[in-house]
């Protein structure tokens, strides 16, 4: 039991040395990636539109985000956020300018208030519960398991003669 | 003339088809072989009646008979034969009646192949299946019939559309056809839509054979499910392939540079494959264990119902506005229709609860079977989130009144940490054993591939590290093709050590010996491919847009593209194109001319980009045509995508079809697996009861 134990426990350590190793160098690479964030030279750019034109999608056509819609209309509002971008207005300010003016349908990304929010609350409910019901589900069949181990090894080891000879001599006791 | 043999064939399909449905109900119910065998008569000349009607169809798009408002509709003379014939599928019409013509091809399939061995379950597979296709004809003839005719009443300024001579007024053929929608004009159209039906039409089998299990009482025992079980994989298969067909049709069409949007339409697709997927696994599980009977009948009747809804959503645009629901009677058809199989599979499957017990019990919390029902739930709890996220604008406009919209931000954020926790389940799980697993030997056959995964991910995070979000998505496709690539070596290793086989040879017959888990891990490897390249997609995608004069260029990363000027010829189909010609170039130098163009579709006022792709192994550069200035063409917009990694999407679907065909193939060997099965109680009841072990 003892040598066991200990092997497994070498063997745990082992992982945890690996792992610390692993996680240090991910934590090098991270600040890297920090550090490489790169500078725009030009503003506005059609660059500069179209990142936050990603965002909304477009009032008439279903489901088409603005940056890539090709209506006309669609052509006119990209030209809009541009001349906001000139006047210096911020991202969210246009986000909310656009929602303001044509409704929360043009947010690609639904709002996490009012009754929209419960777009996104159902989905965690629903793994939530299938969570729950999962763990009911296999602790179910584990007691079942209990059940089962203790029932079988007596219907296997008593064959019906001795069944049989068990009874006749209980009904004797009577 | 013609297209009048095809209303016939069309009405006698319908006849027959309900027929069918309620003779195999009665003959079932009552007992009585003669209705069954009536009925089975009955379903299998719906086919070739359908076979008819569709090739009218075909004929009519093919001579361009103006006369038939589908045809009118669909088809003109500036199109090519080949775009005229795929018309079929390219309207509603013909889509309902092509989709009711594969149903009936594979009820007709199933009756001929499997009459003798199903005797039992067979009134009701003809009566569910039967029910299905007559729903489908039933639509095509009374509510979307493509053998609608178009009529003119003298002095009325727009024509009007009946099967028959309305009093009064005159036939009407005109000049010219109004034409495909041009985003159909596509080779691709050729794949999509046939696959994608050929999926949703298969499982209707594997249902139709759980419900007459369910109906019947042999829902205790699995014959349905091994009936049906290579049904089911070839229906996923082609739903798959559908699936990335579309995707491809998307990325070479649609001109925003990605594959999938999270369109309404999309996801009406993905859920049956979702569920489809999921039943696929637990089918598996009450195979090896007898366990997860519900699970499967739950399954198969989610994937029927969305298969249904798939196609109504597609077919009806409901999605997009409350208001394209009342537009025809096809909305409430499909509606109640969905509603009535869905209550009734529900209410049968409940009143059979009983015999859908599990045969084995659970011996460890880590074990396969957890996984697989773990699994489960993953897969059903995606599905859910699409459903809702697709539904919800319905649902929000119908309750508050406000239009929203539901992008594809909120379906990436809700399913992506899923999709995480189900590829790692896929690339774990395999590994684990049935009924306990010990963690230490667990640990010990994951540890080689996740240090290896984690060294890979450091590796390319340090050449990558613009995109630290990316890291835990390449560290688990690392991993997953590590584990798959492990079990493969250990495999090889063991029979050519205890065999003396070359490793070419152990390899060979390691997968011949157990098709479904090699061809599985096939399958598996080709869903990681996919993974990567939607990890490609996610974060490391690059786009630039500029507008350049004649000799301008622009720059990203290491490309760069220099305008040569733009040039407009009249295209092919009835467009005007307008093409611009770019010189890419790779640090510094030429690689070749790249040609995005715009063509204008005249008669539907409707313009297409067709973008210029330049693709390697590594990543596609991807540039369209936005726009240009001035009517000398001296200046235009260009928008440029790198796509990083796009092409493992498509070699992952090749590898797809390739795992499903080794886990499909060799009816010799499946035999042999059948007769490996984990269930000491059902050998034991064997063993108890020698003489009536028939």
């Amino acid at each position: 039991m003892l040598p066991e134990n200990s092997r497994a426990k070498r063997f745990l350590h082992k992982i945890l040395v690996t792992i610390t190793a692993l996680a240090l160098a991910f934590s090098l690479v991270l600040t890297q990636a920090v550090l490489a964030q790169t500078e725009n030279p030009q503003y506005p750019s059609d660059n500069d539109v179209n990142a936050i034109a990603k965002k909304l999608y477009c009032p008439v056509c279903p489901n088409t985000p603005l940056d890539v819609c090709e209506t006309k209309a669609c052509a006119d509002w990209r030209a809009q956020i541009r001349d906001q971008l000139i006047a210096g207005w911020s991202e969210e300010q246009i986000l909310n300018y656009f929602v303001d003016q044509y409704g929360e349908r043009v947010l690609g990304e639904p709002m996490r208030s009012g009754f929209t929010s419960f777009v996104w609350i159902l989905p965690l409910i629903g793994v939530v519960l299938g969570l729950v019901v999962v763990y009911q589900v296999l602790k179910g069949w584990q007691s079942k398991r209990d059940l089962e181990t203790a029932q079988i090894p007596v219907s296997n080891q008593i064959s019906a003669d001795t069944l049989a000879r068990l009874e006749e001599e209980l009904r004797e006791i009577d | 003339m013609i297209a009048d043999t095809g209303l016939v064939a069309l009405l006698l399909a319908f006849v027959f088809s309900a027929y069918a449905t309620f003779a195999s109900l009665y003959g079932g119910w009552k007992g009585r072989p003669v209705w069954v065998e009536s009925a089975r008569n009955a379903a299998l000349l719906v086919f070739p009646l359908l076979t008819v009607s569709v090739m009218t169809v075909v004929y009519s798009l093919y001579q361009m008979d103006f006369s038939l408002a589908y045809v009118e509709d669909v088809s003109s003379r500036a199109m090519s034969p080949f775009l005229r014939v795929t018309a079929l599928w390219g309207g509603q019409q013909g889509s309902v009646l092509f989709w009711s013509w594969i149903m009936a091809g594979f009820v007709a399939l199933v009756l001929v192949r499997k009459w003798e061995r199903d005797r039992e379950l067979m009134p009701y597979v003809i009566m569910v299946s039967m029910l299905t296709t007559a729903f489908f004809v039933g639509v095509t003839v009374f509510i979307t019939n493509p053998f609608t005719r178009l009529w003119h009443y003298p002095g009325a300024a727009e024509l009007t559309k009946a099967m028959f001579q309305p009093a009064g007024a005159m036939p009407y053929t005109p000049e010219d056809g109004q034409g495909l929608n041009p985003l159909l004009r596509h080779f691709g159209m050729i794949g999509h839509p046939p696959t994608t039906y050929v999926g949703f039409t298969g499982f209707v089998i594997p249902y139709a054979f759980a419900m007459a299990a369910l109906i019947t009482g042999r829902s205790r025992g699995d014959e349905w499910m091994r009936t049906t079980r290579r049904w089911t994989l070839v229906a996923w298969i082609f739903l798959t392939v559908g699936l990335i067909l579309g995707g491809r049709w998307a990325y070479d069409v649609l001109g925003w540079g990605g594959f999938w949007g999270w369109d309404p339409v999309e996801n009406a697709m993905f859920m049956p494959w979702l569920t489809g997927t999921a039943f696929l696994h637990s089918v598996m599980m009450t195979e090896k264990r007898g366990m997860l009977k519900k699970w499967n009948m739950v399954l198969i009747i989610l994937t029927y119902s969305l298969t249904i809804f798939g196609t109504f959503i597609t077919r009806t645009g409901v999605i997009s506005s409350v208001h394209a629901f009342a537009k025809s009677a096809l909305g409430p058809a499909f509606f109640i229709f969905i509603g009535l199989t869905f209550l009734g599979s529900l209410s049968l499957f409940f009143s059979r609860w009983d015999t859908l017990k599990s045969e084995h019990q659970l011996q460890n919390f880590i074990s396969r079977e957890a996984a697989f029902v773990l699994q489960n739930m993953l897969f059903l709890a995606i599905t859910f989130a699409v459903f809702w996220g697709t539904v919800f604008p319905l649902i929000s406009e119908l309750v508050t009144g406000t239009k929203i919209t539901v992008g594809a931000p909120y379906f990436e954020k809700v399913t992506g940490p899923l999709f995480f926790v189900l590829v790692l389940l896929m690339g774990v799980a395999p590994l684990f054993a049935w009924r306990k697993q010990a963690a230490r030997n667990l640990g010990r056959a994951v540890l080689y591939p996740f240090i290896g995964s984690l060294a890979i991910t450091i590796g390319w995070g340090y050449l990558h590290r613009m995109h630290p979000a990316s890291l835990p998505g390449l560290w688990l496709v690392s991993l997953v093709v590590l584990t798959i690539l492990a079990e493969y070596w250990k495999g090889v290793q063991a029979r050519s050590s205890s065999r003396g086989e070359n490793l070419l040879v152990a390899l060979v017959k390691l997968v011949s010996r157990n098709q479904r888990r090699y061809g599985g891990y096939v399958i598996h490897l080709g869903v990681v491919m996919i993974a990567l390249g939607i990890i490609g997609d996610g974060y490391f995608k690059q786009e630039t847009q500029g507008t350049l004069a004649v000799g301008e260029s622009l720059s990203i990363n290491d490309y760069s593209f220099r305008f040569e000027g733009l040039r407009g010829y009249p295209g092919s189909d009835g467009r005007d194109v307008v093409e611009a010609q770019l010189k890419l170039f790779k640090d510094n130098q030429f690689i070749r001319d790249l040609r995005p163009r715009r063509d204008f579709f005249i008669v539907q006022e409707q313009p297409v980009t067709v973008p210029g792709v330049y693709s390697t192994s590594g990543e596609d550069v991807y540039t369209l045509l936005i726009g240009w200035e001035g009517g000398s063409h001296e200046a235009a917009t260009f928008r440029i995508y790198i796509n990083p990694l796009i092409n493992w999407v498509w070699a992952g679907g090749v590898v797809l079809i390739l795992g499903t065909l080794i886990a499909a193939w060799s009816p010799k060997k499946e035999r042999q697996e059948v007769t490996y099965v984990l269930r000491p109680e059902a050998l034991r009841g064997v063993l108890a009861q020698p003489e009536s072990g028939d």
